[in-house]
């Protein structure tokens, strides 16, 4: 099938073009879905030696490395970057890849303006870098950036962060703006919404997402900045502000991104659990249900991050049971595939591990998740390092690993070689073991009353912050390893057959290419009766 | 084009969220009124009760904070008041300052539990008014208020908070602007 | 699953670096010292154990699926893809199961939120980065400071059981009453929390906030400021010392005392005749004894104050002997022994009797000075 494309448009394939401007130019959905997980695996490595520092001053109890000051700083940028330049640029890299190949799209519907999106971004963490080396040091207010923490006592370079926000929101805009519109026009014959891909779906929903709570987000940055430099008194007492305000719309905006971090790894999970059990998705239409009610709930539990601000008792009831009822759809995507296993033919290539791994440790989130939404227990919760254990193993366990899952899952085709299946499993044993050692026993230190954000702790905290260093330590390492298997794989992997799984070519228009899929795929769309699955 | 179309109607819907984002404020301050979340409190507000309402005895609590860097002494006359619902009562409030310079300052008024802020209507008040005091110079302002005789019955007790905040350097800001 | 995982992570560490697993209150959470407190840990329990039946359910169930369905030669997998009647019934499942939690969190949650007035009220002000104090009835308060030494957080003393969980001045409530804790802060946002009341709450800048206690037995309970509030976030601890009523009520007329001596030697403005009035008092009861009643005492052992130097012209060593006594002679520090309107009064008063004003500089001396020259020493 794709040898037939192949042969039939070769007349009008121009290779890419060569050198710097290759990549500064590039409209092509493949070279910038690649600058995109390039980027972002470089803002891993980037965050994960802050978390390195953070890990090394917490080693002991006592002034370890670091400044309180600095370990501030660390802990901001973190958070930041690994928000907003690691998990969301990845995955925008992933839905640049892999978005047009599973719809039969040729390319994405605005090449220009995906261009600009992703070019912006390096832009936008320039800025924020630089701000290390500014008089009075980076961001220090935590990535949730509270007033008036972040607007009157902040370092003079919070207008710089403020700066930097702003683009990066405007990146994520554009790259939503784009997904939509291809989702919307340039899928091939016959694909109907409810025939897309998963990862289509979760891609569709959470771009609406970030169009809808982005600009809310700058809206927040504005009136800071507004407040620091214009004299306005949005989230200022003195003039009739109120900080608190702060908190609400900033959560109004955060709560949904939580989700934009989640839902298309729930996308990639689903393909990849599907493929290597050999059988077809359990609850296909369940599942878009299901991702579209965690995206509109995601609008109404955001007070559930401000139980102790002192919110009316029946402010604090609503959030409580709106947040429990995400458990609701969240369980269901779980036994949904468990469900998919259930019966199956499987196999444990790395992908599927982390696939696995993504579902185990997903769930242990999850639950800690139900008990951080009950909102009397969650004034004992509430700024501990139980919540840092909680929204960690959502996030690396969760996020990361599926983004790792999905690395492993589609390198074949992207490179047309096959990664070393030894060492990807040595990676993933060592992330599996460290990831636990490091965030399991924050559950105990949280429990314990160990509070989050600070440099130094008491003693009764001191053996399991070793170990959660310890761990931290081998979890960093274990991603180098990464990087080495994605080099070993590009210059001296195998080369990998059209399908690369076995049974895959059934699953997706993407497993019907030559591997390395060509520059440009599907001049002409392709036929929804190639795929069986969908028959 | 569908293309076009569909991408001029997600910018637009960008935009409507950015607009959506400061329309959060005013429409927070709806919010609070109506729950009372935050102990939002506005100005004065003009209220008398019918005598013939029965009414409850309310202990009511004062206190009053400086917000950092302000230095003048604010303090209300007593700490605390046994009041009947559906009344007028006084409460004086003195300021001074302690400094050798003038300087401005505004107090902002909170009422705990947040709940109860509905109910707790003053009617004369120096909320979010500028005081300006010259050096040394002390002021005694009444705050006058009624207990609304609807409270909640497990509210037996309320407390109207005063931060005083030093706004000189922004009223001066303000003044070079205009 | 999670104990399995829980009790090799123990192991791998005890192996690894020696450490100590001890106490179960390392692990988990503390009932606390309140009916509250202890109410919200029942519900913590609870909830945690009904999550655990469901993480241990999900894990097992998973395993036995990898274990049972890896690829195998000649087996086919299964290609269904559906059972509605399945989904329906696991959605209602975990809508009961929520149910379930839903009921007691609903009812803890209102006792929490009671807004019956207190005993006592007392103002809680964050500050970067101490708490303050203020009992609002008593009008006496207090800052709050860490008190764990540069040394130790530097690690070059060694650290003890309370380190950064320690402050110069504990807050001190009494038990058996209903406590009332308004709120509130100085400049960023701050958070009280100690988690032996299950107090946690924020303290915001131009807002109060309450919350409330209600202790049975006397202790000291510690907690830690909870919202990130610039770079000493991490060093404000909070310490509640509970104590009887009646232990609390001399510890307020102490506070109170204090207070007016305060006020005496800071505001007060002392004229000589009243400094004179009760600088002879004290002259007749403390001094007398040695410098006779006339001030001329009985030399060598117990020196003449009649136109003496040091009582005459220097008013500054004069200060210093009586706080600090005479090396090798009979002369005491009254330091401890009088209050610094006494000491001011009695130096006042040597310095204007028996001709000495005459003769000298009659310069008098205010408890301000006596005060000066404490908090200089200190």
């Amino acid at each position: 099938m794709s040898a037939v494309i192949d042969s039939h448009h070769d007349d009008h394939h121009h290779g890419p073009a060569k050198g710097f401007s290759r990549w500064l130019y590039t409209t092509n959905h493949k070279d910038i879905g690649s600058m995109y997980l390039w980027f972002s695996l470089i803002m891993l490595f980037i965050g994960g030696a802050m978390a390195m520092v953070i890990r090394a001053e917490l080693f002991e109890p006592g002034s370890q490395i670091v400044s309180p000051e600095f370990y501030n700083q660390m802990v901001t940028n973190h958070g930041l970057i690994m928000v907003f330049g690691v998990i969301m640029p990845a995955f925008v890299g992933f839905a640049n890849w892999m978005i047009p190949m599973q719809i039969g799209a040729p390319d994405m519907a605005l090449p220009r303006l995906n261009n600009l999106s992703f070019w912006i971004l390096p832009v936008a963490f320039g800025i924020l870098l630089s701000t290390f080396f500014m008089e009075g040091g980076a961001p220090n207010f935590g990535w949730t950036f509270y007033a008036p923490l972040s607007t009157e006592y902040a370092p003079p370079t919070v207008t710089f962060f403020i700066f930097s926000v702003h683009i990066m929101g405007a990146s994520s805009i554009m790259g939503s703006i784009n997904i939509i519109t291809t989702i919307l026009n340039m899928r091939a014959p016959g694909m109907t919404l409810m025939k897309m891909p998963l990862f289509v779906w979760s891609w569709f929903i959470t771009a609406y997402l970030l169009i809808a709570v982005m600009p809310v987000l700058a809206g927040a940055v504005t009136m800071m900045l507004m407040d620091i430099h214009a004299g306005t008194s949005f989230f200022k007492a003195a003039g009739g502000g109120d900080p608190v305000l702060f908190q609400h719309i900033f959560w109004f905006f955060g709560h949904p991104e939580v989700y934009i971090m989640i839902l298309p790894a729930f996308g990639i999970v689903s393909h990849i659990i599907e493929t290597f059990s050999r059988k077809p998705i359990f609850g296909y239409s369940s599942m878009v249900y299901a991702i579209a009610s965690i995206a509109l709930l995601s609008f109404v539990v955001w007070a559930h991050h401000m139980f102790t601000v002192g919110m009316p008792i029946a402010g604090e009831l609503f959030f409580m049971y709106s947040t429990m009822l995400i458990a609701i759809p969240t369980g269901v995507k779980v036994f949904n595939w468990l469900s998919t296993m259930f019966k199956g033919s499987l196999t444990f290539e790395t992908p599927m591990l982390f696939a696995i791994a993504f579902v185990a440790l997903f769930t242990i989130g999850g639950l800690s998740g139900i008990m951080l939404a009950i909102a009397p227990a969650d004034f004992q919760y509430h700024d501990t390092y139980f919540v840092v254990a909680h929204f960690h193993y959502v996030l690396v366990p969760g996020a990361l690993f599926s983004l790792l899952a999905a690395a492993y899952y589609w390198i074949p085709k992207w490179t047309g070689k096959m990664y070393d299946e030894t060492l990807g499993k040595v990676h993933f044993w060592m992330s599996f073991i460290s990831v636990n050692l490091t965030f399991f026993p924050m559950h105990f230190v949280g429990l314990a009353g160990m509070p989050r954000r600070i440099p130094d702790y008491a003693m009764q905290f001191a053996d399991w912050n070793m170990m959660v260093s310890v761990g931290a330590f081998l979890f960093g390492i274990s991603q180098l390893l990464f990087l080495f298997i994605v080099l070993k794989c590009i210059y001296n992997g195998k080369a990998a057959t059209t399908e690369v799984w076995e049974g895959a070519k059934d699953r997706g228009f993407e497993w019907t290419v030559d591997s390395p899929a060509p520059y440009h795929t599907f001049s002409s769309p392709p036929s929804m009766e190639s795929l069986k699955s969908s028959s | 084009m569908e293309a076009r179309k569909s991408t001029l109607k997600l910018i637009l819907f960008t935009f409507g969220m950015f607009g959506f984002g400061f329309a959060l404020v005013p429409l927070y301050d709806v919010f609070c009124d109506i729950t009372g979340l935050n102990g939002k409190v506005t100005g004065p507000t003009i209220t008398t009760y019918d005598q013939e309402i029965s009414s409850r005895e309310v202990k009511i609590t004062f206190v009053t904070s400086n917000n950092k860097q302000m230095p003048w002494s604010f303090k209300s006359s007593s700490p605390q008041m046994k009041v009947e619902t559906g009344q007028d009562y006084l409460m004086d409030f003195t300021f001074t300052n302690t400094t050798d310079k003038p300087m401005i300052g505004q107090a902002v008024p909170s009422v705990s539990p947040g709940r109860g802020a509905r109910y707790f209507h003053k009617t004369e008040c120096f909320c979010f008014e500028q005081q300006f005091l010259a050096a040394g110079e002390s002021i005694t302002i009444p705050v006058k208020f009624i207990i609304d005789p609807e409270l909640p019955d497990d509210i037996s007790s309320l407390a109207l908070g005063y931060t005083l905040f030093d706004v000189t350097e922004e009223f001066a800001n303000l003044q070079a602007k205009n | 699953m999670l104990r399995a995982i829980k009790y090799s992570l123990s192991l791998v560490a005890a192996l690894t670096a020696n450490l100590s697993f001890g106490a179960w209150d390392d692990l988990n959470m503390s009932p606390g010292a309140t009916q509250l407190s202890q109410e919200i840990f029942g519900l913590h329990m609870t909830v945690f154990y009904v999550c655990l039946a469901i993480g241990i359910a999900v894990l097992l169930a998973m395993a036995f699926i990898l274990f049972k369905y890896r690829k195998k030669e000649g087996v086919k997998p299964a290609d269904f893809d559906d059972s509605t009647a399945l989904e329906i019934t696991w959605t209602v499942l975990f809508a009961l199961i929520l149910i379930v939690l839903a009921v007691p969190a609903t009812s803890v949650m209102i006792k929490a939120y009671d807004d019956q007035e207190g005993d006592i009220n007392i103002l809680i002000t964050g500050h970067q980065w101490k708490w303050q104090y203020e009992y609002i009835e008593d009008e006496v308060g207090f800052f709050s400071n860490l008190s764990t030494s540069l040394d130790k957080r530097n690690n070059l003393a060694p650290k003890d059981e309370n380190y950064l969980l320690e402050v110069d001045e504990p807050l001190v409530i009494p038990t058996n009453t209903r406590v009332r804790f308004l709120i509130t802060a100085n400049d960023v946002i701050h958070s009280w929390w100690v988690p032996d009341f299950a107090i946690k709450q924020d303290a915001i800048p131009g807002f109060v906030n309450t919350g409330w206690t209600y202790v049975n037995e006397p202790g000291v309970f510690r907690g830690q400021c909870t919202e990130l509030c610039g770079q000493y976030h991490g060093y404000m601890p909070i310490v509640v010392k509970a104590v009887s009523p009646e232990e609390y009520s001399t510890f307020i007329n102490e506070k109170k005392e204090a207070k007016i001596q305060q006020a005496l030697l800071t505001e007060k403005l002392w004229s000589t005749s009243e400094l004179m009035e009760i600088g002879e008092a004290t002259y007749q009861k403390n001094c007398v004894a040695c410098h006779q009643v006339g001030g001329r005492g009985i030399p060598p052992v117990f020196p003449s104050l009649v136109g003496s130097e040091i009582v005459m012209r220097n008013k500054a060593r004069h200060i210093e002997i009586l706080m600090e006594g005479v090396q090798g002679a009979a002369m005491a520090s009254y330091a401890e022994q009088l209050t610094e309107v006494e000491i001011a009064a009695v130096i006042t008063y040597t310095r204007q009797a028996w001709g000495n004003a005459e003769t000298g500089d009659g310069k008098i001396v205010i408890p301000k000075e006596i005060l000066d020259y404490k908090n200089n020493k200190l």
